[in-house]
């Protein structure tokens, strides 16, 4: 903690509009290194589009991202995959693993874009599969496997290359308490093995059981349980800029 | 945790440190290429089998044509290599003044002394007419023809003797005949001997052999052929040659042709015509070109039809497979490795169709060749041609969807369920 890093994470100002309607507001968030945080609002609060522009996956239509240091604006839709393939992890509500494709090779595909071996990626894989306790399922198809399995599955996908931020988008949103219970398990594991993770969820105990806590509504940031991390910093540039 | 002023501290130093490198996306293997851009095909297993198979069809017709026009072609030069390509005939052509034309008799004699000929025969048409008996009206014909023949006819047009034998010194001066096969199953003669007796010329001539089909000399096929001698103490015959058959070396022909003319008929060259009835033969097989070319560009078309099915699919296929896209791109892969994936996947269909065609067209080329008891010969050139077509075919077919799958933004890919 001594050593200065980039944060993670860092949104200053950011804003994205549909057409007339903002999505999200003028938000400002700073992700440390480490740091396990829920994003957390109902329906419609702008917390998929947030776990967009966190993912790279769409630009902002004003303010700044910089995810690892890197400003986003600055890169080009090539540079931007190549940031995805090396420091953001996704899990996704609806697993979208690759029917008729056995665990260990969906697993193994999460590091296709990275330019290691095969041989690399399913040594990877299964080593990350006995990770997140499925290293009896490695040769089932998605179809074999239970939903929270298919979410574990999908989760070693997603840590395969260890990325320094594992975004979660509702990721108990398709499983019963149990299975829930598991995932969610499972990610503090990872939190505690160095890995930043941020989980988008509806739900408020979920939310609630996290170190942190930035709760959005109508695309504004309402409530974030450690402002002192974001909001001072993140000043400083936007009013620069204007 | 860290206290939150600490983080605070460490945000402010944050501008002061040097931006990191862009990163640089990584090359994927050809084979991972290959792999990905395989992995939609084995999914829909009937729908890839469907649409390869409209490929399939359009190859295999391509592939059938061009095998059964080259094993036909193949066949012909085969045969002609057996019949020989050296028969050249002199037959009178028209005098001048319109009328027929006849070749002196001492014409056989004359080219037989060309060095470069080989041998020579001829046989002159008699003016009379071969009946089953006597009973039959003069006018009935039938169409078939009596000649005279020298007796080294067999040898230059390499005429095959199927039964009895053929005619010889001695059965030349008698009323001794020889059929072609046409006309001795027009009288309803089966075998040759004392009891096959034909009408011919007005007399009984005894049938002494029968000959088989001769490709190059069909007109004989229809003949009853009697000896020079006995045409000229009983049937009248002038002993005028109406055709001379002459064979030289092989590589003498052309020169062996262009004076045949006016060593035949020294005094009106003209009026003799020299052919060489292996080129007849060889236009007359040839005429079925223009079918086969219409059968071409029925394979065209089929092979077309089939294209807008690959397309067709892989439009589908980018539809359908959006969330598929989305996962990609959020693994980190680039619009033009979304693309080439897309593209491989269409070049795999189709080269998977390719394939199957070149097999099915090779199957149909044997099964036509089998039953025609040609040797099958399927060219190299059309085979690599067919995988080059499809494969031309698969890229146009698949440029399009693979561009859209490329274009689509991730969040919109991801937002389908």
């Amino acid at each position: 903690m001594t050593v200065p890093s980039h944060p993670v994470v860092e949104l200053t100002g950011v804003t994205k509009t549909y057409g007339d309607v903002a999505a999200l507001r003028s938000a400002d968030v700073v992700i440390r290194r480490g740091e396990l945080l829920a994003v957390v609002g109902p329906s419609g609060s702008g917390k998929s589009t947030m776990l967009n522009i966190m993912g790279t996956l769409d630009r902002p239509s004003a303010g700044t991202v910089r995810i690892d240091g890197h400003d986003i604006d600055r890169l080009s839709d090539r540079e931007l995959s190549a940031l995805r393939a090396g420091t953001i992890g996704f899990v996704f509500q609806q697993f979208h693993l690759a029917p008729g494709v056995p665990a260990l090779d969906n697993v193994a595909d999460g590091l296709l874009y990275s330019g290691r071996t095969r041989a690399d990626r399913r040594r990877l894989a299964e080593r990350a599969m006995r990770r997140v306790g499925l290293g009896h399922r490695l040769y089932h198809e998605p179809h074999q496997l239970s939903g929270g399995e298919k979410q574990r599955v999908a989760i070693a996908r997603a840590v395969l290359g260890d990325p320094p931020l594992l975004l979660a988008d509702e990721p108990t949103g398709a499983l019963d308490s149990r299975s829930g219970a598991v995932v969610m398990e499972l990610l503090h594991q990872l939190h505690e093995a160095g890995t930043t993770v941020v989980v988008i969820t509806h739900d408020r105990d979920i939310a609630a059981s996290l170190p942190r806590e930035v709760r959005l509504k109508d695309g504004a940031i309402e409530h974030d349980s450690a402002p002192g991390a974001a909001l001072p910093a993140a000043r400083l540039p936007r009013e620069a800029v204007r | 945790m860290t206290a939150p002023h600490a983080t605070a501290e460490i945000d402010r130093v944050q501008p002061h440190l040097p931006p990191p490198t862009p990163p640089k996306p990584a090359r994927m293997t050809a084979a991972d290429v290959l792999r990905v851009g395989g992995s939609g095909l084995r999914s829909r297993p009937m729908r890839v089998f469907l649409s390869a198979l409209g490929i399939a069809i359009g190859i295999a017709a391509m592939i059938g044509v061009v095998g059964i026009s080259t094993s036909s072609t193949e066949d012909l030069d085969r045969r002609l290599n057996a019949l020989g390509t050296n028969l050249l005939t002199v037959t009178p052509g028209q005098s001048f003044t319109g009328s027929q034309a006849s070749l002196p008799e001492e014409s056989v004699a004359m080219i037989g002394a060309i060095p470069e000929v080989e041998n020579v025969s001829a046989v002159g048409r008699i003016d009379a007419n071969v009946f089953r008996n006597d009973r039959i009206p003069e006018e009935q014909t039938g169409g078939l023809s009596v000649s005279a023949a020298r007796l080294d006819l067999p040898e230059s047009v390499g005429l095959q003797i199927t039964e009895g034998r053929w005619l010889n010194g001695a059965t030349s001066r008698y009323p001794a005949v020889v059929l072609g096969p046409k006309a001795a199953e027009q009288l309803g003669i089966y075998e040759a001997g004392p009891d096959s007796q034909v009408w011919l010329g007005g007399r009984w001539f005894t049938v002494v052999g029968l000959t088989a089909y001769n490709e190059l000399v069909p007109e004989l096929d229809s003949s009853a052929l009697v000896g020079w001698d006995v045409a000229e103490d009983e049937l009248g015959f002038a002993g005028t040659p109406t055709t001379i058959y002459t064979r030289s070396e092989d590589s003498a022909v052309a020169d062996v042709q262009s004076v045949l003319g006016a060593t035949a008929n020294p005094e009106n060259p003209n009026e003799a015509t020299v052919s060489r009835p292996s080129d007849a033969l060889a236009a007359k097989e040839a005429t079925d070109e223009t079918l086969s070319g219409l059968l071409l560009g029925l394979g065209g078309v089929a092979l077309i039809v089939g294209g807008v099915g690959v397309a067709n699919t892989m439009v589908i296929s980018v539809l359908e497979r959006r969330s598929e896209i989305g996962l990609r791109r959020s693994l980190g892969a680039t619009r033009g490795q979304i693309r080439s994936q897309f593209l491989c996947e269409a070049l795999l269909l189709s080269a998977l169709g390719g394939l199957g065609g070149v097999v099915l067209g090779i199957g149909v080329t044997v099964g036509y060749a089998t039953s025609q008891d040609w040797a099958t010969v399927v060219p190299v050139w059309a085979m690599a041609g067919g995988i080059a077509a499809t494969l031309l075919i698969g890229g146009l077919a698949g440029f399009y969807p693979a561009v859209r799958a490329a274009r689509l933004p991730p969040t919109e890919a991801l937002a389908t369920t």
